[in-house]
C-alpha cells in the first residue's frame, strides 16, 4: 500500500499545558522524516471538530494516521477510520499523566516534551515499518464439524451444529450411540419438579440426531489420525473411511474410576459394587432384594492415593440411587456415609427431599472400613454425626467413585515419553516397547504429539486454563466438552456442548475468512516467514504454545496459519528474525527502539508492556496519579512471548540503560492467553547474558516483572525502583553518546 | 436486520459472554444494562477463585473484543421496560435514564474536584462516599464519569461550569429506544440477598458483620479502604475473623437452594485475610463444603492452613458487644458441643438472589423465586448465568457461550 501519512497531536487534558508540541513536532519530523507539514495539532482531538479534520484528511487520501492523544484503550469511537492504518500513540498517559515533574523543574534530559517526542517517534516508526493486513485464506476449505463421542455431550452438540445449517459427522466408539447416559436407570431432576427422578433425557437425543440429514453417525468407530489444520483437517477413521472436517468438538467422556482398587473400601467383597454397577441392578430389577444399602460416599476420591479431586456429581447420583433402593422396596432402608453432600444450586431441593424420606439416613463419617462376617456386610466409620465410632449392618454396599476422563490416559503417556526421551534413545525405546499404549483420541499428526497437551493441575481433564473463557484450548479447532472437560452432571455436559459447537462454528467462519480465533478474532495478519533464511533451529517450532508449526520432510519448520493465535511467539523466538506479521515484525519495535532519543546524560529504561495485563495497569496507575520516573519508555507489545533477543542488542546499543519486560504472571494458575508468554520471555532473558557479555553489560540491567491488571497501586513504585537501582548500583550505559 | 440481531439483557460477565460471542458468530447485539457500566458483580469482585486472578483481566479482554468488533451496541442505565413479539421477531422499549454526561467525556476528573455533594457509594455497597460526579469505578468501562443527580445540590452547575469539553449537561432527559431482535438472552444476574432480613445472623444490625460481598469490596484496591481490611465500625485491623457459612440459604426462611459459590467464596477470602496479616486467623462455620471438581484442590491448599480453621455447624445467633466485637454462637456437630467464640468481624456468606426476586423484565416468564422458568421459557428467548440459576463464573461463562448458539437457531429458524 502506497502510504500517506498523517500525524496527528492532540492538546487536551492537559497535554497542552505539559508539553511543547512545537518542538515535538520539529524533533519527530528530523527524526521520523515524515515532513513537519503532515502534522497537525488540535485542542480536543476526539471532539467533533478534530475528528471531522482527520476525516477530511482520510478522504483527501491520508491513510497511514499516527495518533498522539489518550489511551488507545478509550475513544475508540472517534478514532476509527475505516480502510486506514492508525496507530494510536498513548501520550496523555505515558508522557502527561505520568510526568512527576512540573514544567518548572524539567531538565534538559528529563520533560514531558522529551517523553512525547520519544513516544511520537516510536509510534509513526511503528506506522513505516508496518503493513494493512491482508487476511491469508487458504483453498479449500471445509466448514464440516466433527463430533467425537456421542453421548449427552455429543449428541448436543451435532445437533446445535445442524440446527444452525452446519454439516455434523459424529464418530462414536462404542456400537451404539447414548454413552453413559444410555446405561443408567434413571437421572436426576433437571428441571421442577426437583424431586422427582425422570427417565434419561439422552434417548430422545439420539432420536433427534439419527433422523437429522446433516449428522451422519459412524458408530464402533474411532478416529485413526488427523492430519491438517482447522478448515482443512483430513481425518482417518478405524474404519479406512476419511472425512474432510473444519473443526472438532471432543466431546470422548470418562470411564469410572476403577474401584478394585479401592480393597480399603471392601472392594472384592460379595455385596460391594460401584454406581455403575448399582445402575445396572436396578435397570435389570436385582436391586430389590436388599434391605440395607450403604453408599460410601468419596471411594477413591478426594484422595491423594486415588483420584485427588471431587467428580462433583457422585452426591447426586447416590441420591439418586437410594431413591431408587426406596422405590423398588418400600420396606428398604439407605444409608449414606458422605464427607460432605455437594449438591449446589437447585440440586439442593433434591437432596432435601432425600433428607426427609425417613427410610434414607445420611451421615457425615469417615469409613475406616468394610469387612464381611456371617454373610453379612458391615461398614465401620469414625467421627460421625452419630457419635465417634459406628459399625453399621448392609446387605449391599455401593462405592461412589469417581470419573477418569478420556484424555487422563493419553496425556500420561505422552508426559511420560516426553520425560523418558530426555534420558536418551534407549529409554525412550524401551518406553516405548513396554507402556501400553492409550486410545487415540484425536491422533493429531502435529510435530509437538498426537493428543492435547496436559494442563497442570487439571488431572488429565482437557479443560480451559480460564475461568472467563472455558472453551479455550492448547489445539486451535478443537473444543473439548462435557465430562472429558470438567466433572459434570448429564444437564451441565449437555450445556457445555452447546458452547463448544459455537466456538467450533466460529472457528470455521473465522478461517474462511482468514482471521484469527480467540483471544484475537479480529486479527487479519498472520505468520510470513521468510523461508530462505530459516536455519531449521525449530525454536519456533518448539515454543509455539498451539503446535502450529510443524516440519516437512526435510525438517523444515512449516506454517499450518490456521492453527496459529498470533501471538507472536514464533517471532520472538526466531534468532534468524525471519518471522513477521504485516503489521507487527521485529524490525518495528527494534527500529522503533533505535529511534528513541538517549541524551548523554539521563536514565532511559525501555519497559516492554503486555498488551493485556500490564499496559492496562500501567493506565490505571498514572490515571490515579502515581507518576512515572521520566526516564521510562514504554512498548506495548501483542505478548512478552514475542520479544526478541535482538531488541536488547538495539537498545542497549543505543545506550538504553535498562530493559524491564512487563507482563502477566505465570506458573500454574497463569494468566497468558498465549500460555507461556511471560515465562518464555523470562527464560529468554535469562540467557541474555550472552548478549549483554558481548556488550560488556551487566544482566541485571534486564529484569522481567510480573503484574496483575489489578496491581496498579504498586506498579509505579517497583518501575521506579528499579530504574533507580540501575543508576545507583550499576551507574549509566558506557555506549551512552557513542 | 432485526432478524441478525439479539437483544442481551443485562451486561455482566454472561451477558457480555454472550455478546461477544455472538458478535465473534458474525451477529449484530445489542445489550442493555441497568448500571453505568459493563460487568455487573464481577467488577465488585477483587479474584476469583481458585486461580485467585482479577475479574479485570477477563473484563479487559472481552471490552477489547467489543471495540475490535464493531457489532455490538450496548446501552448503560437502561432497561427493558416492554418486550414483545416472538421468536424471529421480537421488539422491546428501553428505558435510558439521562447519565448527564455525553461521549465527549474524557475522565478527565476536574468536575469531580468541584462538585460541592456527596453520595453513598453503592459500588462499595455504602461504605464509602463518592462525589455526586464520579466514576463508578477506577477501571470502569464504558469510562466516563456519571452524575448522580438526585445528590446534587439545588441549582448547582459547577461541574458543568469546569468541563472543558461541553460533557455534562445536566438537563439530559431520560429517553426511550426501541430495539427489534430475533433473539433475547436474558442475563439479569442477580443480588447478594438482603442480610438484615435474617433475624438470627443480626438482622443486618451488628456493625461488623458484613456480607461476602462487603467483605470484597474491604479487600479490593478500589474499594472503601483501598484493599486494607479494616473492620467499619472503628477502622480496626480485622485479624480474628468468622465466616458463618450458608447464611439465609439452605433455608425455607430464606433461600431454600444453595447459592453454590459461597464456601468457594469464603475460602478465598480467608486467603485475602490471612495474606494480608501474618496473625491473622480464619473459622469458617460450615454445613457442607461444596467444592466440586477441581475446586477440592483449592479447598485443600486453603484448609490446611494453620490459620484456617473448619468446624461443622449451623450458626444460632450472632451477637455485637459493646466494643464492636461479634460473637457467634455455634453447635460443633462433630464435637458434639455449642461453642461462644468472639471475633474482630463476622463474614455472612450470603446467597444469590437472582434479580427477578425484585424486578422483572415484563415479557419473560419466571418462577417464584425469580429465577428464569427453565419450563417456559418462550420461544427465542434463552436464559444464562444467575439468572437461570446460582452459578459460579466458570458456568456462567459456560452457559452464556452455549446460549449464543441457541439465540443463533432462532435467528435461522432451525428450530423449526
Amino acid at each position: 500500500m502506497e502510504k500517506n501519512y498523517g500525524v496527528y497531536i492532540c492538546k487536551g487534558c492537559s497535554i497542552g499545558d505539559l508539553i511543547d508540541t512545537d518542538e515535538v513536532i520539529k524533533e519527530t519530523a528530523s527524526t521520523t522524516k515524515v515532513p513537519a507539514d503532515k502534522f497537525k495539532v488540535h485542542d480536543t482531538l476526539c471532539g467533533d471538530e478534530g475528528v471531522a479534520m482527520i476525516k477530511a484528511d482520510v478522504a483527501a487520501g491520508v491513510n497511514c494516521l499516527t495518533i498522539g492523544a489518550c489511551s488507545p484503550r478509550v475513544k475508540y469511537e472517534e478514532f476509527d477510520f475505516p480502510g486506514t492504518m492508525v496507530e494510536r500513540v498513548g501520550i496523555r498517559e505515558l508522557a502527561v499523566w505520568s510526568a512527576r515533574e512540573a514544567k518548572e523543574e524539567e531538565s534538559e534530559y528529563y520533560s514531558p516534551t522529551l517523553s512525547a517526542t520519544d513516544y511520537m517517534v516510536m509510534g509513526i516508526t511503528r506506522s513505516q515499518k508496518g503493513d494493512m493486513p491482508e487476511p491469508g485464506i487458504l483453498d479449500d476449505l471445509t466448514d464440516r464439524i466433527m463430533v467425537i463421542g456421542g453421548g449427552m455431550s455429543g449428541l448436543t452438540a451435532a445437533l446445535d451444529a445442524a440446527k444452525v445449517g452446519r454439516d455434523v459427522v459424529l464418530v462414536e466408539k462404542e456400537a451404539s450411540l447414548g454413552g453413559w447416559a444410555a446405561r443408567i436407570y434413571k437421572s436426576t431432576p433437571m428441571k421442577a419438579p426437583l424431586d422427582t427422578l425422570i427417565d434419561s433425557p439422552v434417548f430422545d437425543l439420539i432420536k433427534q440426531v439419527e433422523a437429522n440429514d446433516r449428522i451422519k453417525v459412524y458408530t464402533g468407530t474411532t478416529i485413526e489420525k488427523t492430519d491438517g489444520q482447522p478448515g482443512l483437517f483430513d481425518v482417518t477413521l478405524s474404519n479406512g473411511q476419511t472425512e474432510k472436517i473444519g473443526a472438532f468438538v471432543m466431546a470422548s467422556g470418562w470411564k469410572p474410576y476403577d474401584h478394585t482398587r479401592l480393597t480399603h473400601l471392601g472392594a472384592g467383597l460379595k455385596g460391594v459394587v460401584s454406581s455403575v454397577e448399582l445402575e445396572d441392578m436396578a435397570k435389570s430389577g436385582e436391586l430389590a432384594k436388599y434391605k440395607k444399602v450403604a453408599f460410601i460416599q468419596c471411594a477413591g476420591s478426594r484422595d491423594e492415593n486415588h483420584l485427588p479431586y471431587c467428580s462433583s456429581f457422585c452426591c447426586g447420583t447416590s441420591l439418586k440411587q437410594a431413591k431408587y433402593v426406596r422405590e423398588a422396596n418400600k420396606d428398604a432402608t439407605a444409608m449414606i456415609f458422605y464427607k460432605d453432600i455437594r449438591t449446589p444450586g437447585q440440586s439442593e431441593i433434591f437432596y432435601k427431599s432425600m433428607q426427609n424420606d425417613p427410610g434414607v439416613m445420611l451421615t457425615k463419617a469417615e469409613v475406616t472400613g468394610v469387612s464381611e462376617s456371617g454373610g453379612k456386610l458391615f461398614v465401620e466409620a469414625s467421627d460421625t454425626l452419630l457419635g465417634d465410632s459406628i459399625k453399621v449392618e448392609a446387605d449391599l454396599v455401593v462405592l461412589a467413585t469417581g470419573i477418569v476422563p478420556s484424555t487422563a490416559a493419553p496425556q500420561q503417556y505422552y508426559d511420560g515419553l516426553t520425560a523418558i526421551a530426555a534420558k536418551g534413545d534407549e529409554a525412550k525405546a524401551k518406553y516405548l516397547e513396554e507402556t501400553p499404549k492409550p486410545e487415540t483420541i484425536l491422533g493429531l499428526q502435529y510435530r509437538q504429539g498426537p493428543e492435547l497437551p496436559s494442563l497442570e493441575g487439571a488431572y488429565g481433564f482437557a479443560d480451559s486454563n480460564f475461568i472467563c473463557f472455558q472453551y479455550e484450548t492448547r489445539r486451535t479447532g478443537i473444543y473439548a466438552a462435557g465430562c472429558v472437560r470438567q466433572p459434570m452432571n448429564m444437564a451441565e455436559a449437555a450445556e457445555d456442548a452447546s458452547g463448544a459447537a459455537l466456538k467450533a462454528i466460529q472457528c470455521v467462519d473465522h478461517v474462511a475468512k482468514g482471521i484469527a480465533v480467540h483471544p484475537r478474532a479480529w486479527d487479519a495478519t498472520y505468520p510470513d516467514p521468510q523461508m530462505t533464511r530459516c536455519t531449521s533451529c525449530k525454536r519456533c517450532t518448539d515454543e509455539c504454545p498451539f503446535g502450529a508449526i510443524d516440519e516437512d520432510a526435510k525438517g523444515t519448520p512449516f506454517f499450518k496459519i490456521n492453527r496459529c493465535r498470533r501471538c507472536a511467539t514464533c517471532m520472538g523466538a526466531c534468532p534468524e528474525r525471519i518471522i513477521s506479521f504485516k503489521n507487527y515484525s521485529v524490525d518495528m519495535i527494534g527500529a522503533a527502539l533505535k529511534n528513541v532519543e538517549v541524551p548523554e546524560e539521563g536514565m532511559r529504561v525501555i519497559v516492554l508492556a503486555c498488551e493485556n495485563d500490564a499496559y492496562p495497569a500501567l493506565d490505571a496507575a498514572v490515571q490515579k496519579g502515581h507518576k512515572l520516573h521520566p526516564g521510562v519508555r514504554i512498548i506495548p507489545v501483542r505478548c512478552l512471548g514475542s520479544t526478541n533477543l535482538v531488541w536488547v542488542a538495539d537498545a542497549f546499543s543505543r545506550g538504553v540503560d535498562g530493559m524491564i519486560l512487563l507482563g502477566c504472571k505465570f506458573g500454574e494458575n497463569y494468566q497468558c492467553h498465549f500460555v507461556k508468554g511471560s515465562e518464555l520471555a523470562d527464560v529468554r532473558f535469562s540467557k541474555v547474558q550472552e548478549t549483554l557479555d558481548r556488550l560488556q553489560l551487566e544482566s541485571e540491567r534486564c529484569v522481567m516483572m510480573q503484574v496483575g491488571i489489578d496491581e496498579y497501586d504498586g506498579l509505579a513504585g517497583r518501575v521506579n525502583d528499579m530504574v533507580q537501582n540501575i543508576e545507583d548500583e550499576l551507574g549509566p550505559n558506557p555506549f551512552k553518546g557513542f | 436486520m432485526e432478524n441478525q440481531r439479539v437483544l442481551v439483557i443485562g451486561g455482566g460477565i454472561s451477558g457480555l459472554t454472550s455478546a461477544v460471542e455472538l458478535a465473534e458468530a458474525g451477529y449484530d447485539v445489542t445489550i442493555v444494562e441497568k448500571n453505568s457500566y459493563l460487568g455487573g458483580r464481577v467488577a465488585q469482585l477483587t479474584k476469583y477463585f481458585p486461580k485467585l486472578c482479577p475479574p479485570v483481566c477477563g473484563l479487559e479482554l472481552n471490552f477489547r473484543r467489543i471495540k475490535e468488533n464493531g457489532q455490538i451496541q450496548f446501552l448503560t442505565q437502561s432497561e427493558v421496560s416492554s418486550l414483545s413479539g416472538s421468536e424471529g421477531a421480537f421488539e422491546a422499549s428501553v428505558t435510558v435514564a439521562p447519565r448527564y454526561v455525553n461521549d465527549k467525556c474524557t475522565v478527565c476528573g476536574e468536575c469531580a474536584k468541584v462538585c460541592p455533594s456527596e453520595r453513598s457509594n453503592d459500588f462499595n455497597f455504602g461504605m464509602d462516599k463518592t462525589k455526586a460526579a464520579y466514576l463508578p469505578f477506577n477501571q470502569a468501562f464504558p469510562h466516563k464519569y456519571v452524575i448522580d443527580r438526585a445528590a446534587c445540590k439545588q441549582g448547582c452547575t459547577a461541574c458543568a461550569d469546569a468541563c472543558k469539553y461541553g460533557a455534562i449537561e445536566l438537563d439530559m432527559k431520560e429517553t426511550t429506544q426501541t430495539v427489534k431482535a430475533g433473539a433475547v438472552v436474558q442475563a439479569t444476574g442477580w443480588q447478594p440477598y438482603d442480610h438484615s432480613r435474617i433475624e438470627t445472623l443480626g438482622a443486618g444490625k451488628p456493625k461488623n458483620a458484613i456480607t461476602n460481598m462487603m467483605m470484597e469490596r474491604l479487600a479490593a484496591p478500589n474499594g472503601p479502604t483501598e484493599g486494607k481490611l479494616l473492620r467499619p465500625s472503628d477502622g480496626k485491623e480485622a485479624k480474628k475473623v468468622a465466616f458463618v457459612q450458608c447464611a439465609g440459604s439452605r433455608d425455607e426462611n430464606h433461600l431454600a437452594f444453595c447459592s453454590y459459590i459461597c464456601c468457594m467464596a469464603s475460602l478465598k477470602q480467608a486467603t485475602y485475610l490471612t495474606d494480608q496479616y501474618e496473625d491473622a486467623t480464619a473459622d469458617i462455620f460450615y454445613i457442607d463444603m461444596r467444592t466440586p471438581g477441581r475446586y477440592e484442590k483449592f479447598y485443600k491448599e486453603v484448609s490446611s492452613r494453620q490459620s484456617v480453621t473448619l468446624t461443622k455447624g449451623k450458626v444460632a445467633e450472632i451477637i455485637e458487644e459493646s466494643n464492636g466485637d461479634v460473637t457467634v454462637v455455634v453447635e460443633d456437630v462433630l464435637g458434639g458441643k455449642k461453642l461462644r467464640k468472639t471475633f474482630d468481624m463476622v463474614v455472612l456468606a450470603t446467597g444469590m438472589q437472582p434479580s427477578g426476586a425484585a424486578a422483572q423484565v415484563p415479557g419473560l416468564s419466571y418462577t417464584d423465586e425469580g429465577f428464569a422458568n427453565a419450563g417456559a421459557m418462550k420461544e427465542g428467548t434463552v436464559a444464562v448465568g444467575t439468572a437461570k440459576a446460582p452459578l459460579d463464573v466458570a458456568r456462567s461463562v459456560q452457559s452464556a457461550t452455549g446460549a449464543a448458539i441457541k439465540s443463533i437457531q432462532s435467528l435461522v429458524g432451525g428450530n423449526k
